[in-house]
């Protein structure tokens, strides 16, 4: 196998750079091996396994009205933590990214937090705050107000365990960015939001693409926080994970895997996306040098 | 840019002074929405947990079976950790180092777990490694059984935390120049002490944070566990189960003491995590 030069990664291009061919074939082998196993093979299974009973048993599992029903409810939650997520996310990285303030590393912490609770812990700190034993409990109850096993509490869950992904992309971009450019707009007369829209938003829009992405793939396959907040009332508070479960618990192999490779296919356009949006980013980063704007503002500070 | 208003300078008080604006805005809502979302709710476990005494606590958080859970979910965690730390490692050496067919679909694929829900990797999980499935029916006759025992729950863990790990060390190994290993190979090092005293010490921290990374989540994961796990109390059951069981029995000061030990973990999981990353870039930093 005739292999081209320029398809080569810069390692092996050079002879004291490389292994010895056996240890690099062994390396490659032990590598793609540990992918195979433990990745490669459970995503064939999940497909394979929803189609086991053939096509109709299949759709029939799709087209049923409790999958619809948790299909709305999956829609929905993800319809409300996204957006609210972004706009938090911009906010967060507009502040930490381009201001100097005493807290800015706690800050950029605390925001993280929500990746390192279990999501248990998640869905159970809403049940203390919610729950009828919780804190506002009683006064919810007098005003006839569901939180707790009823959609609220499950668009609330969702919103924890999504809560840093955007701002946790925008944050790092935006600091590499600089303000230079904002500031040459603000100078030249914009307003702060002509600004945002025109100088800034172009910048990050990859970035921001990315964050919302992964948020959104979060928000529509979150499971423990969400169990824990649903109460797991059929055709009302299920979303399309717990709804998977249930059928799996009922011995539905078939039809719980169809729901499954779903979210499964879900997962697989997710990743599409996230890669296109990967080569966009740097396109533009090896782009950056060559744009004049940038390296006019960067030598008046000499 | 054509709509831009009339050229108006704003006056410059001090030199040092930021011309953005939005200062004010964007920090109170963010301080105001974390609050809202995260340390307000979070604030509940301190608050639940201080009202019922330290006898209590104690007494839940250091039951024999609890005790159990946590020698599941920690020594489990920190085996998948390992696990993952060497062959995330490789993984990110063969996908930097090596050109092969499908390399871009294997980096793709790398993020799965991150991206696949749990529920659906706990069910598959199950279903392959049963006695019947794909890999459980070459294994049966080994009498290895890996669904519904402590095994299984390993195998979950592996999968979830495979990404953490090689996508902190591949952008670090990217980064590397060939001329650090050209010095070393032109002054006589073989390529594995080329690897063991050039190549190791710039990837360590990196390497750290990713274990640790992985360790963390891998704690906290309930999705991709539960199913494979078989549940049974002292063998295969897993901590944040046990808060789900108490919380079934109606028993919140239980699910939330028992809370309070997983937050207080992630919690210096978290601060561990920072001064990892704060190292690695450091390290970045003096070796460029």
């Amino acid at each position: 196998m005739a292999i081209q030069k320029k398809n080569l990664t810069k390692f092996e291009q050079r002879s004291a750079t490389q292994e010895k061919p056996w240890v690099r074939y062994f390396l490659l082998a032990l590598a793609l091996g540990f992918f195979a196993f433990f990745l490669l093979l459970p995503l064939f299974a999940v497909f394979a396994e929803g189609l086991r009973k053939g096509l109709q048993t299949y759709f029939e599992a799709l087209i049923d009205n409790n999958t619809l029903s948790a299909l709305n409810l999956t829609l929905l939650a993800a319809a409300i933590a996204v957006p609210l997520n972004l706009v938090f996310g911009v906010a967060a990285a507009w502040t930490i990214a381009k201001f100097q303030f005493r807290g800015k590393q706690l800050l950029t912490t605390l925001i993280d937090l929500p990746f390192s609770v279990s999501p248990v812990v998640a869905g159970l700190i809403y049940v203390l705050l919610f729950g009828a034993q919780g804190w506002f409990g009683p006064w919810l109850q007098a005003h006839d107000v569901k939180i707790i096993f009823a959609v609220p509490g499950i668009v609330l869950a969702t919103v924890f365990v999504t809560f840093p992904f955007v701002a946790r992309e925008l944050i790092p971009l935006m600091e590499a960015q600089g303000k230079e450019e904002e500031e040459a707009a603000i100078v030249l007369g914009a307003n702060g939001w002509q600004t945002f829209w025109h100088v800034t938003l172009p910048n990050v829009k990859w970035g921001l693409l990315y964050g919302v992405i992964l948020c959104n793939a979060r928000a529509m396959g979150e499971f423990g926080a969400v169990s824990v907040v649903s109460g797991h009332i059929r055709g009302q508070t299920n979303t399309l994970p717990l709804h998977v479960e249930i059928l799996y618990n009922e011995y539905q192999f078939s039809a719980a895997f169809a729901v499954a490779s779903l979210l499964a296919l879900l997962a697989l356009v997710t990743l599409v996306i996230k890669t296109w949006v990967e080569s966009r980013v740097h396109q533009t980063s090896d782009e950056l040098p060559m744009e004049a704007p940038r390296t006019i503002i960067q030598s008046d500070t000499v | 840019m054509s709509t831009v208003p009339p050229l108006t300078i704003p006056p410059t008080k001090a030199r040092a002074r930021n011309v953005l604006p939005g200062f004010r805005l964007t920090l109170g809502y963010t301080i105001f929405y974390l609050s809202l979302i995260v340390l307000i709710p979070l604030s509940a476990v301190f608050f639940k947990t201080s009202t019922m005494g330290w006898e209590a606590f104690w007494h839940t958080v250091a039951d024999s079976r609890v005790i159990a859970t946590y020698k599941i979910s920690f020594g489990l965690s920190l085996l998948a950790a390992a696990i993952n730390a060497v062959f995330g490692l490789l993984l990110a050496w063969a996908l930097v180092r090596y050109s092969f067919v499908g390399k871009r679909i294997v980096d793709a694929l790398v993020d799965l777990p991150f991206a696949l829900p749990t529920a659906v990797t706990g069910i598959t999980l199950a279903t392959i490694y049963a006695k019947d499935g794909w890999i459980g029916q070459f294994l049966e006759p080994l009498g290895i059984k890996v669904a519904y025992t402590p095994l299984g729950i390993l195998v979950a863990l592996i999968f979830i935390g495979v990404p953490f790990v090689v996508r902190t060390v591949q952008p670090i190994l990217e980064d590397i120049e060939t001329e650090l290993e050209e010095a070393a190979a032109s002054l006589g090092a073989q390529r594995w002490q080329t690897f063991r005293y050039v190549l190791l010490p710039v990837l360590w921290p990196a390497l750290l944070t990713g274990f640790a990374l992985a360790f963390a989540r891998a704690v906290g994961e309930y999705g991709s566990v539960i199913f494979i796990a078989g549940n049974i109390p002292m063998v295969s059951e897993i901590t944040p189960l046990m808060i789900i069981t108490k919380l079934e029995q109606y028993d919140y000061e239980g699910a939330t003491a028992i809370a309070l030990v997983m937050l207080l973990l992630s919690f210096a999981l978290l601060l561990l995590i920072n001064v990892l990353q704060a190292w690695s870039a450091k390290r970045i930093g003096r070796t460029s």
